[in-house]
């Protein structure tokens, strides 16, 4: 089925790219996501084989592939309208835009279920071009600058990503195979060469920080959310993110598995907290309400990498919460399209009183914000919570305090520039030129923001297995 | 013959540490293909002949033929020729190669391996590094772009060091070979010349915080 899944999506692409018929791109695209869903199914029945060698439907490729499968229908929904909305459409730009977004998916879902690291490998690279297609989409001078940065950064990162990789065979020259399979990586755990692991951890774990949005690479992805149109940030935010982090947990496996696990988690906690440090004293001063949301992303991924890194409870908090992450901050990107439309501006001076404009999408606003920022009836005050908790019981005190005051700030400085978007009048602004929204252009977000309550507040047992068996492999 | 190969690869970068015209540039890059081509040839003894073809092709066509024409082609459409005011003087780029390449020996003297042939770990590591310095050293994206081959082919002598254990990580390295080359052909090829007339790194700055 894998290999029906990836040859039909990149005949779908590749059609979409050469097709510029404005009724047959939305016919492919649609094609594309019957596949999608058919193959997450497939994946889900067929839990733990597998395929083609690579590919392992195992349970943490499941919730990821799941997730991503979930957000792509409203990505696809919210594409088709930003594009017939979109003033400088050409059916060029069309086929370009739906084409890479059909290899993103693909890139990102194979990357999930991939059981190899040289393959995760792989797909990271496909996401790096096709996500690129993605930013590049309004072609002026803005977005070509954040084409370029996005580039060079992640190519420098698969490069390190593939250092990495080489390392690690060093590291493994002990064990008479060649195959860098996780498993096989698990099975010969106690034959690795400490010292060469070490260095390919470093490298792999850099590298996929870009992906992941974590420091030190993470202004690539902060100004490709920006200049990315909305749907494609809202994609960049939640599913290439929970990439990285599916390319750093899996190899986390392994080295937890040997003498080096206190070492790496103090790798991966000092790199989340000072991702949080850093998303701190941007949300304070950022001005933008796109690079401002992308910032939020920097910080909830800084408390994901602490969750892994303190352990214990901390593992099930962090993967419970980059999904309930990946569901609120795509429908935050969803809306901002229906913003922007309404302002035709994204600097926070120029937005204001949106409640008066658009009353469901400034629901939407509220509620993704109440979520965001973890406050008790969202799902993810249950996934932040446990995440301190796992802090609190490995004896950080002092690091728990300090980013409990970090994140009150950043708490206060989103609550600031939210409120103000939604209460407080724009001085200036022309009422004359606003367009009506549809209430039903917000569904979408109301569905995502409702299933991360849920998931949270009352996680369903399948879902707690999943994540459980995903973590089953690291020392408790 | 492979230790001459390396070290002539080494010398390669103080060259390029101190190379005025990008043609320079360019040229040094193709003479690294060409190098890799032979030491991929002398090394992987132990790789069946369809795959080592591959690779020699890849080495040969990619490496020392189509990218370096590419970036002529770029150059000479873009009517540049100096890399204009770099940030630091050539000589203190010299000091600075050197002394990554001695820092990389020493760290290489400390490792006790008997899996890898320490000379290649010494050349990778510090083509790699000095790649690194070029590009945080220079101001045009296209020496950016250069910076980065730089760094590409330091990791492809590394994946050869492992190359007859595990031929698929030469592979993969070739993989990313081609990346890079879609990635340089997207980009210059989507006229970004155009956009940019002198394309200069100080141009890249729109995007900000506040």
């Amino acid at each position: 089925m894998i290999e029906i899944y990836l040859i039909g999506s990149v005949i779908i692409g590749t059609l979409l790219f050469f097709n510029r018929g404005k009724a047959l791109n939305y016919t492919l695209i649609w094609l594309f996501i019957a596949l999608q869903c058919a193959f997450t199914i497939y994946a889900c029945m067929n839990y733990n084989q597998t395929e083609s060698t690579y590919f392992t439907f195992d349970s943490l490729g499941i919730i990821m592939l799941l997730t991503a499968t979930i957000i792509s229908i409203p990505a696809v929904i919210h594409s088709h309208i930003y594009i017939e909305e979109s003033e400088e459409k050409t059916p060029r730009s069309r086929a370009t835009y739906f084409g890479a977004l059909v290899i993103l998916i693909t890139a990102v879902s194979s990357a999930y279920l991939a059981n190899h690291i040289a393959v995760v490998w792989i797909f990271t690279e496909i996401t790096t071009l096709s996500a690129s297609a993605l930013i590049y989409h309004h072609r002026n001078k803005l977005a070509l600058e954040g084409t370029w940065k996005y580039i060079f950064i992640c190519a420098i990162s698969i490069t390190f990503v593939f250092i990495g990789i080489l390392f690690l065979s060093l590291a493994f020259a002990k064990v008479s195979s060649d195959d860098l399979s996780y498993k096989n990586l698990l099975a010969h755990s106690a034959l690795l060469n400490l010292s060469w692991l070490r260095l390919a951890f470093l490298f792999i774990f850099t590298g996929f920080t870009a992906k992941l949005g974590l420091f030190p690479m993470f202004t690539a992805g902060v100004d490709a959310k920006d200049k990315a149109p909305g749907p494609a940030a809202a994609l960049l935010s939640s599913i290439v993110m929970c990439m990285g982090f599916v390319g750093i947990f899996r190899f986390y496996v392994v080295v937890a598995n040997t003498s080096l696990l206190h070492w790496a988690s103090l790798v991966i906690g000092i790199a989340a907290f000072i991702s949080l440090f850093i998303a701190a004293v941007y949300m304070i001063k950022v001005k933008n309400i796109k690079r401002m949301m992308a910032y939020s992303s920097v910080e909830h991924m800084g408390l994901v990498m602490l969750g892994i890194a303190a352990g214990g409870i901390g593992y099930y908090a962090a993967i419970l919460h980059i999904v309930l992450h990946s569901f609120v901050k795509s429908s935050l990107f969803f809306q901002y399209n229906q913003l922007y439309r309404v302002f035709k501006n994204k600097n926070i001076y120029q937005l204001g009183n949106y409640f008066k404009y658009n009353t469901t999408g400034a629901l939407v606003v509220l509620l993704a914000f109440i979520s965001v920022t973890a406050m008790p009836p969202s799902g993810m005050f249950v996934s932040e919570f446990l995440i301190f908790r796992s802090l609190f019981d490995s004896n950080q005190l002092i690091l728990l305090l300090v980013v409990l005051l970090l994140l009150t700030l950043i708490i206060w400085a989103f609550a600031k520039n939210i409120f103000k978007i939604l209460f407080i009048p724009a001085v200036n602004f022309d009422e004359s030129t606003v367009p009506a929204l549809s209430p039903w252009r917000s569904v979408s977000q109301f569905i995502l923001i409702g299933g991360a309550a849920y998931l949270g507040l009352n996680p369903p047992l399948i879902f707690v297995d999943l994540i459980k068996t995903s973590i089953m492999l690291l020392p408790h | 013959m492979l230790q001459v190969l390396l070290i002539i690869f080494l010398i390669s970068l103080f060259y390029l540490s101190i190379a005025n015209r990008m043609t320079t540039y360019v040229n040094v890059l193709a003479l690294q293909g060409v190098l890799l081509f032979f030491v991929a040839f002398l090394e992987l003894k132990s790789i069946n002949t369809l795959n080592l073809i591959l690779i020699l092709l890849e080495t040969i066509i990619f490496k020392s033929l189509a990218v370096p024409i590419f970036l002529k082609y770029v150059l000479k459409r873009n009517h540049i020729t100096r890399e204009a005011e770099p940030y630091v003087p050539n000589f203190v780029s010299l000091i600075i190669t050197t002394v990554i390449v001695v820092t990389t020996i020493l760290l290489s003297n400390t490792m006790e391996e008997s899996y890898l042939d320490k000379m290649y770990f010494v050349v990778a590591l510090s083509t790699l590094f000095t790649g690194l310095y070029f590009i945080a050293s220079r101001r045009k994206i296209i020496t950016h772009v250069m910076g980065y081959l730089v760094i590409e082919n330091g990791v492809f002598v590394l994946s050869l060091a492992v190359g007859n254990e595990m031929p698929m990580l030469v592979n993969l390295g070739i993989m990313l070979d081609i990346f890079a080359s879609v990635l340089i052909l997207g980009i210059f090829l989507n006229k970004i010349g155009d956009v940019f007339k002198d394309i200069d790194v100080n141009q890249l700055t729109n995007l900000k915080d506040y």
